[in-house]
C-alpha cells in the first residue's frame, strides 16, 4: 500500500536562514508518527510547509500521490490534511460553536457532515458542548487545546497534523489530551504529531523522526527511539537525570 | 423637545451616512491593517454615477421603472461600478505594494485618493454638480410636533436596512465568521480553508458599493455634490471607525450613529459653526480614557 503522505528532501528557507535543509519522511495511512526535537529545529516549520502556509524552496510533499508543493494552504484543506496549529490560535473573539463552523469551512456546502462532525467533536470534548456558545478567548487553555483539536477535526481530515498539543497545558490535561488524540487515531485519521514531549509521543506513535537544526537526525519506530541511547539522554531526560545528585 | 427630537432624526441621517462609509475603512483595516484612504473618494465617485443616471436618463427610468424605481436602479449602478473601481484600485494600488509593509500601502492609498478625486473632477468639472430637484419628491410630513420629509424617512429606512443587512452577514453567517477570523489571524484562517482572495475581493466590492450607495443617498439628501466631498465625509467615517473601535464593525456602526448625533446636537444647542470642534473633542476624550474605541474591548489571550 502506498503511503498517505510522503515528503521527499523538502528544503524551507526564512530568507536566507535555512529553516529545513532536506527532510524525508513518510505516513502510512491509519498510523501515528511523531516528529521530536528541540526548540527551533524545524519542527513546526515542516508542518507549516505541509500545510502551505510557507512555500518549499525545494523537494516534494505527495498526499495520495497528489504533488502538494503549489498547492495554496485553502485548498490543503479540501485535499484532506488539517492541521492544530502551534500554541493553538483560537478565533479568540469568534464563539467556541463558530470556531468549529470554521473548522469546517472547507465542507460548508454539507450541512449534515458538518454536524455530523460536530457532534463527534462533542463526544470527544464534552467540555466544549457546554461552552459552545462562549467567546473561545475565554476559555481555560486546555480547554482551547480541546477547541483548537476539535476545529481541525471539523473537515473531517484524513490526516491531522498536530503541533504541540500538550504546550503549556497540566500534566493531567497532558494525560487526556493523548488518550483523546489515540482515540482520534482509532477512529480512522492519520496523525502527525509534532512534541516537546518525547516521552508522551512515543508511547503513542509507531514511527519517530528526530530533528535537529532542520536536518533529520534519527528515525525509526518509536521502540528503537525509546531505547536509542543518545535519544534518552537528549528528549527523555535519561540517563542526565538519573544521575543526578543533590549536592 | 422637538427640536431635540428633529435633530436626532438629523443626526441619525447623516449618522447613518458615516456609518456606511466607516463600514468600508472598518472591514478593509481589520483584513489588512491598511487605512485606506481612497475610500471617501469611492463615496465620491458613487454619488457622481448615481448623478449622471439620474440626470441623462431620468425621462427613461421614470417611465420605465417608476421614481423610486429610478432611485433604486440609480443606487444599484452606482454601486457596481464603484465595486468594480475597488476591486481595480486594490489590485493596481495596494497588493503590488503589501510586501513592502504597511506605510508604502498607506501613501499608496493617499495616492489612490488624489487620483479618484482628479479623476472626477476631469470627467465632471471642478464646479458644484446638483442631483436633479424634479426626481425627489419634497413631501413634508407633520409627526405630532415633529416636521420631516418622506426623503429622510426613505433614507433613513434605507441605511438602516443596508446596516442590518451587513450586520447579519458578519455577525451571523459562516462567511462573515470568515472574515472576522481572518482579520484575527490571515494564516490559522487560510488554515480553515477560507481563501484570503475572496475575502479581500468581498471587502473591496463591499465597501465600495456601500459607500457608492451612501453617496447617492447623500446627493438625493442635501442635492449638492463636489468633487472634493469625499475627503470630509472620509474623515467624519474613519472618526467614526476609531470612535468605535476600528476594525470592529458593529462599533463602526454604532461609531457614526453617535457621531451623527453628537454633531446635530451639538450643531443645534451650541454653535453649528463649532460641531466639527464638539464631534473631535468627543474623539479626543474617548482616545483618552478608552484608546481602544468604545467598542474595541479585546478579550484577554489565556496563554
Amino acid at each position: 500500500m502506498a503511503p498517505l503522505l510522503v515528503v521527499e528532501n523538502l528544503h524551507v528557507s526564512y530568507g536566507a536562514v535555512e529553516a529545513l535543509k532536506g527532510i524525508s519522511l513518510y505516513l502510512d495511512e491509519g498510523e501515528i508518527a511523531c516528529v521530536l526535537g528541540a526548540n527551533g529545529a524545524g519542527k513546526s516549520t515542516l508542518l507549516k510547509a505541509i500545510s502551505g502556509l510557507i512555500p518549499i524552496t525545494k523537494g516534494k510533499v505527495f498526499f495520495k500521490r497528489d504533488e502538494l508543493n503549489h498547492v495554496p494552504s485553502y485548498e490543503i484543506v479540501e485535499k484532506g490534511i488539517s492541521q492544530s496549529p502551534e500554541g493553538r490560535k483560537v478565533f479568540s473573539t469568534l464563539t467556541v460553536e463558530e470556531n468549529l463552523n470554521l473548522g469546517g469551512y472547507s465542507r460548508r456546502r454539507y450541512k449534515n457532515e458538518i454536524n455530523e462532525a460536530k457532534e463527534r467533536v462533542f463526544v470527544l470534548f464534552p467540555i466544549l458542548s457546554k461552552r459552545r456558545r462562549q467567546l473561545a478567548g475565554t476559555l481555560s487553555g486546555g480547554e482551547q487545546q480541546m477547541l483548537a483539536i476539535g476545529r481541525a477535526l471539523m473537515s473531517s481530515p484524513q490526516l491531522l497534523l498536530l503541533d504541540e498539543p500538550s504546550l503549556g497545558l497540566a500534566p493531567i490535561l497532558v494525560n487526556q489530551i493523548f488518550d483523546i488524540i489515540r482515540e482520534i487515531n482509532q477512529q480512522g485519521t492519520t496523525i502527525l504529531l509534532v512534541e516537546q514531549n518525547a516521552h508522551k509521543a512515543l508511547g503513542i506513535a509507531r514511527n519517530g523522526y528526530v530533528l535537529e537544526n532542520g536536518a533529520l537526525s534519527t528515525s525509526g519506530s518509536a521502540e528503537e527511539l525509546t531505547s536509542n541511547q543518545k535519544i534518552q539522554e537528549a528528549y527523555l531526560g535519561g540517563t542526565a537525570l538519573k544521575n543526578y545528585r543533590k549536592p | 423637545m422637538e427640536v431635540f427630537l428633529e435633530q436626532l432624526i438629523n443626526g441619525l441621517t447623516i449618522g447613518s451616512f458615516y456609518a456606511l462609509i466607516a463600514l468600508g475603512y472598518s472591514m478593509v483595516y481589520g483584513i489588512l491593517k491598511l487605512i485606506n484612504f481612497a475610500h471617501g473618494d469611492f463615496f465620491t465617485l458613487g454619488s457622481y454615477v448615481g448623478y449622471t443616471f439620474l440626470v441623462f436618463g431620468s425621462s427613461f427610468i421614470t417611465a420605465h421603472f417608476g421614481l423610486w424605481g429610478g432611485l433604486m436602479a440609480a443606487m444599484i449602478i452606482a454601486a457596481v461600478c464603484v465595486a468594480v473601481v475597488g476591486v481595480v484600485v486594490e489590485r493596481a494600488a495596494y497588493r503590488p505594494i503589501y510586501p513592502a509593509g504597511r506605510l508604502p500601502a498607506v501613501v499608496s492609498a493617499l495616492g489612490a485618493s488624489i487620483f479618484i478625486q482628479n479623476a472626477i473632477m476631469v470627467i465632471w468639472g471642478p464646479r458644484y454638480q446638483a442631483y436633479p430637484a424634479s426626481l425627489i419628491p419634497n413631501i413634508h410630513i407633520q409627526l405630532g410636533g415633529l416636521h420631516i420629509t418622506v426623503l429622510q424617512i426613505v433614507i433613513l429606512t434605507m441605511s438602516f436596512m443596508l446596516l442590518g443587512i451587513l450586520y447579519w452577514i458578519i455577525q451571523k453567517t459562516t462567511f462573515g465568521a470568515a472574515i472576522r477570523a481572518t482579520a484575527l489571524d490571515k494564516d490559522t484562517a487560510s488554515l480553515m480553508g477560507i481563501d484570503f482572495n475572496k475575502v479581500i475581493f468581498f471587502i473591496f466590492t463591499l465597501g465600495p458599493a456601500l459607500g457608492a450607495i451612501t453617496g447617492v443617498m447623500v446627493g438625493m439628501y442635501y442635492r449638492q455634490i463636489s468633487f472634493t466631498m469625499g475627503w470630509n465625509y472620509g474623515l467624519k467615517a474613519f472618526t467614526a471607525t476609531i470612535l468605535g473601535g476600528i476594525g470592529n464593525l458593529p462599533g463602526a456602526m454604532f461609531g457614526g450613529l453617535i457621531l451623527g448625533v453628537l454633531e446635530m446636537l451639538g450643531a443645534a444647542y451650541i454653535s453649528a459653526a463649532w460641531k466639527d470642534v464638539f464631534v473631535f473633542l468627543i474623539l479626543i476624550m474617548v482616545l483618552i480614557f478608552r484608546p481602544t474605541g468604545l467598542f474595541g474591548e479585546k478579550v484577554a489571550e489565556k496563554v
